[in-house]
């Protein structure tokens, strides 16, 4: 009898492992990609870390059951299945970032410093270093996405509190402030030594303004610079609907994915980018009509993508399982849209920006797509209605690409095999 | 008139105010969804689903469907950003305040988010929305 159940259980298990590995998890991948899930229904996973002994570790954006925000998940039977899953820190968040034997967490004001040991245990979770402190947080925007350059300077996105600068936030009628005064501590890039203790604004840099609101970003090792992608503003019709139609507003403005060097601007609120002139246009709240274009001096993207879609990650992809053309090019999640409707929402999906000679070629692909679970090719209408939106990326040991998924808490592991 | 003929004059009467007030019951509604879609489905999508973590659902929210239909006024017409736990969870977005609703458009907009998805809750009157304009008048001069 026991013996029944055992083997019932082992069948049952092998069959969810096989169909698990046969479907790719859901989703549709290039030739040779084969994709799994990695770990199910950890809580609101953001960004993810992984160590150099393959350990992932997941910010949660609030408390699972258990009130923990970091998630450690290990695959210690090695069949690409997490396998133990512990987890420290009371404080909700986006940004992780491993370097080293240090682990960097963010809240929604801060980030936090904790020393590995051999073993990519948290030596000290319950003590961590403050990194920085007393970044703004009003709801909106309110990311601190984290990454870092190869001289330990950390770069932190601080999210502009608002959707056009207006003198009332997303009100009919409301002038954008000039100049915009939320430019001084939030809508941009801040850099920051990530060896010190306990420091704020002033001890940081302003390393780039005019971008409304990026969550994810990573450093280009091969051309040795920053690369963010940010969230364009949204409403342009509800607001200006004698200047944006409905369809308009689905397309307009792009997102975009900057390389960004000390000191650039990239324009918001002042601009947006429009894909389909080619340019920067000025926003209706400072006088734009549709087609009056912005200060010349404005950063141009490297990438334009649809709007709306909600760039959430960026991984330089350096390992070397992948075919040779993804290599030091760029994967971007995109979370997925709402302010498309009342058109089909667009995006859940991995995409992919080939560089050569570390320079983006203005081409992108979508990569990996099925994340909304409507493999019959029907569109999302209510964004509630993705069974997952991409969010977190990071690059394992082997070179393999882990995504994760903050609505269920997946994350899907994707690899290549030849 | 004979007593059948004032029957049939009073049965007349009924089925054409039944008639009527269905008619403008159902034309309230209709009334309610147009704003709903030009002004609110933006955020609130056309399920009534919302946003995870931005825009709160009204489909299947308790307070959409509750008794506080003051605070819906207020939320109507003033905009929301209190960011308050909403049925357990939070949403970062503003919501545009407005002002230029009158009650009966307010209580259009508010009798289809609480008839619409699963929500099954009573309509609005105007005279609720009028009464829930006055009382917020009250408590904000205080
Ligand atoms: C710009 C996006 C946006 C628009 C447009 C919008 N809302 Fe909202 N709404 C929100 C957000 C965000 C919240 C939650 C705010 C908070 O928690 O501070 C909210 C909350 C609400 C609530 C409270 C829900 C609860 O559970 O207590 C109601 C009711 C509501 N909205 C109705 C409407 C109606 C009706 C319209 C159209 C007239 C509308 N909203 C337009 C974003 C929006």
């Amino acid at each position: 009898m026991k013996r029944g159940i055992y083997l019932l259980l082992l069948l049952s298990m092998s069959v969810h492992f096989l169909a698990n590995a046969q479907d790719n998890a859901g989703l549709t991948l290039p030739n040779g990609f084969k994709a799994n899930l990695f770990a199910e229904n950890i809580g609101s996973a953001r960004h993810i870390a992984i160590s150099k002994n393959g350990v992932v570790f997941a910010k949660l954006n609030r408390a699972d059951k258990q009130g923990r925000t970091i998630i450690r998940l290990a695959d210690e039977n090695k069949d690409g299945i997490s396998d133990k899953i512990t987890g420290w820190a009371n404080y909700g968040g986006t940004g992780i970032y491993l370097t080293g034997n240090a682990l960097y967490a963010s809240s929604n004001e801060a980030v936090f410093k904790y020393q590995l040991d051999g073993n990519d245990e948290v030596v000290n979770p319950l003590s961590p270093i403050t990194v920085v402190s007393g970044l703004i947080n009003r709801r909106q925007h309110e990311s601190k996405s984290i990454t870092f350059d190869k001289s330990n300077n950390m770069y932190v996105n601080i999210g502009a509190y608002s959707n056009a600068c207006q003198d009332k936030d997303r009100t009919p009628g409301a002038q954008g402030m000039m100049p915009c005064p939320i430019l001084d501590s939030a809508g941009g890039i801040w850099k920051f030594d990530a060896s010190k203790e306990n420091q704020t604004y002033g001890d940081g840099k302003r390393y780039a303004t005019g971008l409304r609101n990026v969550v994810g970003l990573d450093w280009n090792s091969q051309a040795n610079k920053l690369y963010v992608a940010q969230h364009g503003r949204d409403q342009l019709n509800t607001f200006f609907p004698s200047l944006y139609t409905d369809a308009q507003n689905a397309e307009l403005p792009a997102e975009t994915f900057y390389e960004i060097n000390e000191g650039d601007n990239a324009g918001w609120p002042y601009v947006y980018y429009d894909n389909f002139q080619h340019k920067k246009i000025v926003s209706p709240e400072y006088g734009g009509d549709g087609k009056k274009e912005g200060a010349s001096d404005i950063k141009n993207p490297a990438v334009a993508f649809p709007a709306h879609m909600a760039p959430m990650g960026v991984l330089f992809y350096t390992g070397n399982q992948f075919p040779e053309k993804y290599k030091n090019g760029a994967f971007i999640t995109f979370h997925g849209s709402w302010n498309r409707a009342p058109l089909p929402q667009e995006g859940f999906f991995v995409a992919f920006v080939p560089f050569k000679n570390g320079k983006a070629t203005g081409e992108w692909e979508i990569f990996a797509n099925g994340f909304a679970g409507t493999m019959d090719g029907t569109k999302i209408t209510s964004t509630r209605n993705a069974k997952a939106r991409p969010c977190g990326l990071a690059q394992g040991p082997d070179g393999s690409i882990y995504v994760s998924d903050d609505t269920k808490g997946s994350i899907f592991k994707i690899s290549y095999q030849k | 008139m004979g007593n059948r003929k004032i029957r049939y004059f009073l049965f007349g009467a009924v089925v054409m105010f039944l008639f009527v007030s269905i008619k403008t019951q159902a034309q309230n509604l209709e009334n309610g969804k147009k704003i709903y879609q030009t002004r609110c489905l933006v955020c609130h999508q056309a399920d009534g689903g919302g946003v995870p973590n931005m825009n709160a659902p009204l489909d299947g929210s308790t307070n959409v469907v509750g008794n506080d239909i003051a605070r819906l006024v207020k939320i109507i017409k003033n905009g929301f950003n209190e960011r308050v736990e909403l049925d357990g969870l939070y949403y970062s977005n503003s919501m545009t305040p407005n002002p230029d609703l009158t009650p009966a458009q307010i209580s259009d907009v508010l009798s289809y988010i609480r008839t619409s998805w699963s929500n099954k809750a009573t309509k609005v009157t105007i005279a609720q929305v009028q009464q829930g304009i006055k009382g917020n008048q009250k408590t904000s001069t205080k």
